[in-house]
């Protein structure tokens, strides 16, 4: 199907080929042709945001919560760098997302031209993959390929440089042909280690299953075949922050999040356990605390799609290397055809000893006085909602941890969080992309009132295109994630860490034509978070909260997982030297 | 030569399925990553190496396929056994990056590197670095009356042990190629 057009249309029918709906941009100098061709068309919906960073995060939000990859237009030099935190953020927890950039005209190139910038330059280590197109004849080819490399192997970002004399140019289109890339992970995985692995199923005594955003993006398949692994061994099951919602928060093998600010009896089971099995996450220092202290007794098995991610950090006993889904479908089919064995009498006992571990219930929290705690506002948001069909965004910080302790995910892609680059101003603009995904859902964004305002603009965004997101801002007047380790291990001295001269958030939301909620009352909390949810458009709601409340449990930095600090109790000195540089 | 047991032959594909045992010795491999010959692409592989704080010893690159467009990059690296695995299946993952071969574990291979050397002096010291450079094959390709220039081909060792000869004699400038390698035999 090959055609004659400019490089702007090849851009509109690259993405029409690709099955592309939704386009988040903002136009500039170096890609008016290509805005040109989206004013002509009606085939994709372009989102107009706020600022670059903002297209980004809403693509990532986007691709988490539909599964398909996310798509960004923006122009050449500060288009481009704003665009970088959104790459990096997607590079980190492997989000498909491909990031269109004008570039000035070839022969300008090099030359310092107004808004030139060395846009694959700046963005190669924050990419999977990215090119700078200079021929038009080639436009469509590299587009095409840049959806494959995006969302095959392990997902991540790519960026693709059009200069603008390429956009003008006429060149020849060619459609998609994804057997055209060397590009071709392996898939499959290694039959005799899946055949090990099998056997160590069906020995373990003290057994678990640690899986990470790797279910996730193996898609819905791998979810349901994690499910019913997990159901027919009968092992406990713990999540990173990543991949919450793949195993259901209501099955009874939860075991809850795993980590810093995980569960203790995840945490505890991890330290204990002969057999981890770790499916699709990748040993991140946030999940393993001390590495030499780190599940001492276990045999680790580790099933990754990326070779890079074996060995990194924490040495693997039986690696395989392959798609989540592939590998879990060959494990069921051998551990059935060999007879379905556990060791019943065994994980009885060790399920016994998981349920001693319950009894301390970590997450207990009081809720006395006239002020809301902030687990409290999360347990009544989670009772008032769970039975919508729901999307939960948040930014990063102690609400985005009480979220991930206090929210229970019964499906994928439900949860979207900025889990590897932790990017502050994640959530709003993500929440944004989720809406458009998925109009009809009840899409509420958790936030910290310090974290949402790094891209509060995008308000503008969600009143122009009616998107009803919900912004439950948990406003402590401080940065409480910075503000409770300046109170563990660096002596009470809170620098920089509050919010002074906040806007009030009603009136804000009001300014750009949105309905804005005030709580500051245990009492007529549930009646505002109603008030919200029936609410047909977007809310900002300025949930007032406890200002010190730190978020437990927690294994401090340079400690091991059964060192866990559980509550209020003694903090302070739990962080030794070695520790505290330790981020 | 490595902690790690490979089987002779093995490919860039086994060598992420082995178990390596963490040690703390710090081994020297050569490795052949063949690359599509497109902008940026040796900017890629270095800027893997730095970003991550990996090591690179030497490093050539040229491209070896002209219809294919792929050229052929040496790195001679050291690192732990763990740092080295790390840095092939890194490299691996770079979609430009068609195949990666240790050719320090792959079995026997050989290593050459090309340097000239500029050796001023008079007299008996001049005659001494003549017939050292007869000794080591090397070539005479500029000379002046108070001077030559030596090229030399041959393994990074018998270049180092050149170097060493020259200084006293009047050794004053040095260019290296870095590494060039094929592992030995049909295949």
């Amino acid at each position: 199907m090959a055609r004659q057009m400019t490089g702007a249309k090849m851009v509109v029918q690259a993405l029409i080929d690709q099955g592309v709906d939704t386009v988040f941009g903002y136009p500039g100098g170096a890609v008016l042709p290509i805005y040109d061709e989206v004013f002509q068309q009606n085939a994709i919906r372009h989102i107009l945001v706020r600022h670059e960073q903002g297209a980004v995060h809403a693509a990532e939000g986007y691709a988490r919560a539909t599964g398909k990859p996310g798509v960004v237009l923006v122009t050449s030099g500060p288009g481009a760098t704003n665009a970088v935190t959104g790459l990096t953020d997607a590079l980190m927890d492997s989000i498909p997302i491909i990031v269109l950039t004008g570039q000035v005209p070839t022969f300008m190139i090099g030359s310092d031209a107004f808004q030139e910038a060395d846009t694959v330059g700046i963005t190669r280590p924050c990419t999977k993959h990215n090119w700078l197109v200079k021929e038009t004849d080639r436009l469509s080819g590299v587009i095409h390929e840049a959806f494959h490399v995006a969302t095959n192997g392990r997902p991540g970002p790519v960026l693709v440089d059009i200069p603008k004399d390429v956009q003008f140019a006429q060149g020849t289109y060619c459609g998609p042909k994804p057997s055209a890339s060397h590009y071709q992970p392996q898939l499959k995985g290694d039959m005799e280690t899946i055949k090990e692995l099998v056997a160590a199923i069906e020995n373990a005594k003290r057994p678990i299953f640690y899986t990470g955003g790797g279910v996730i993006n193996s898609g819905p398949g791998a979810s349901q075949l994690l499910r019913e692994l997990v159901e027919a061994t009968g092992f406990p099951i713990t999540s990173t922050l990543m991949g919450l919602g793949a195993y259901p928060a209501s099955g009874d093998k939860w075991l809850g999040m795993l980590g810093m600010h995980g569960l203790y009896e995840a945490n505890m089971a991890m330290h204990d356990c002969d057999l981890m099995i770790n499916i699709g996450a990748r040993f991140d220092d946030r999940i393993t605390g001390r590495i030499d202290a780190f599940s001492p007794k276990s045999k680790k098995a580790h099933i990754d799609i990326d070779p890079s991610s074996i060995n990194k950090v924490i040495k693997t006993d039986l690696p395989i290397i392959g798609d989540v889904g592939h590998v879990l479908e060959d494990l069921l089919k051998v551990w059935k055809s060999r007879g379905r064995k556990t060791n019943v009498d065994a994980v009885r006992k060790w399920w016994g000893q998981i349920h001693d571990w319950r009894k301390v219930d970590c997450l207990k929290f009081k809720q006395e006085g006239r002020t809301i705690k902030p687990q409290y506002a999360l347990e009544r948001l989670e009772a008032l909602t769970k039975d919508h069909d729901r999307y939960i965004c948040t930014e990063v910080g102690q609400h985005q941890m009480w979220a991930a302790q206090y929210l229970g995910f019964d499906d994928p892609n439900r949860w979207m969080t900025s889990g590897g680059l932790g990017t502050m101003g994640y959530g709003f603009p993500a929440s944004i992309g989720v809406q458009m995904g998925h109009p009809d859902a009840l899409v509420i964004n958790v936030a910290g009132e310090a974290s949402w305002l790094m891209n509060m603009q995008e308000m503008g965004t969600a009143v122009q295109f009616r998107l009803p997101v919900k912004q439950f801002i948990l406003n402590n007047e401080r940065l409480g994630m910075v503000r409770q380790w300046q109170e563990l291990l660096h002596g009470e001295r809170y620098s920089h860490s509050w919010s002074e001269a906040l806007p009030d958030f009603v009136k804000l939301a009001e300014a750009f034509g949105a309905k804005g909620i005030l709580c500051g009352d245990p009492e007529t909390l549930d009646d505002a978070i109603m008030e919200m949810i029936s609410h047909d458009g977007p809310v900002i709601f300025d949930c007032l909260v406890e200002k010190h409340e730190n978020c437990f449990p927690m294994i401090p930095s340079g400690k091991a997982h059964n060192e866990m600090l559980l509550g209020e109790a003694e903090t302070q000195g739990v962080i030794d030297a070695k520790g505290s540089v330790l981020v | 030569m490595s902690a790690l047991k490979i089987k002779k032959g093995s490919t860039s594909h086994s060598a992420y399925n082995l178990r390596p045992t963490f040690s703390d010795a710090i081994e020297r491999h050569t490795l052949a990553v063949l690359v599509e010959n497109e902008p940026g692409v040796l900017a890629r592989v270095i800027g893997l190496f730095s970003g991550r704080g990996y090591n690179i010893d030497s490093l050539t690159v040229a491209e070896v396929d002209h219809t294919g467009h792929l050229s052929r990059i040496t790195i001679v690296t050291s690192g732990t056994p763990q740092v080295i695995e790390q840095i092939k299946a890194q490299l691996g993952r770079i979609v430009s990056v068609h195949e990666v071969h240790d050719l320090t574990v792959e079995g026997p291979s050989v290593e050459r590197e090309l340097a000239m050397f500029k050796v001023a002096g008079q007299g008996d010291k001049r005659v001494e670095a003549l017939r050292l450079a007869d000794i080591f094959r090397a070539n005479v390709v500029d000379s002046t009356l108070e001077s030559f220039t030596f090229e030399i081909t041959g393994n990074p060792e018998k270049i180092d042990a050149f170097a060493e000869l020259m200084r006293p004699l009047g050794l004053i400038e040095v260019a290296r190629t870095g590494v060039a390698a094929l592992p030995r035999g049909e295949t």
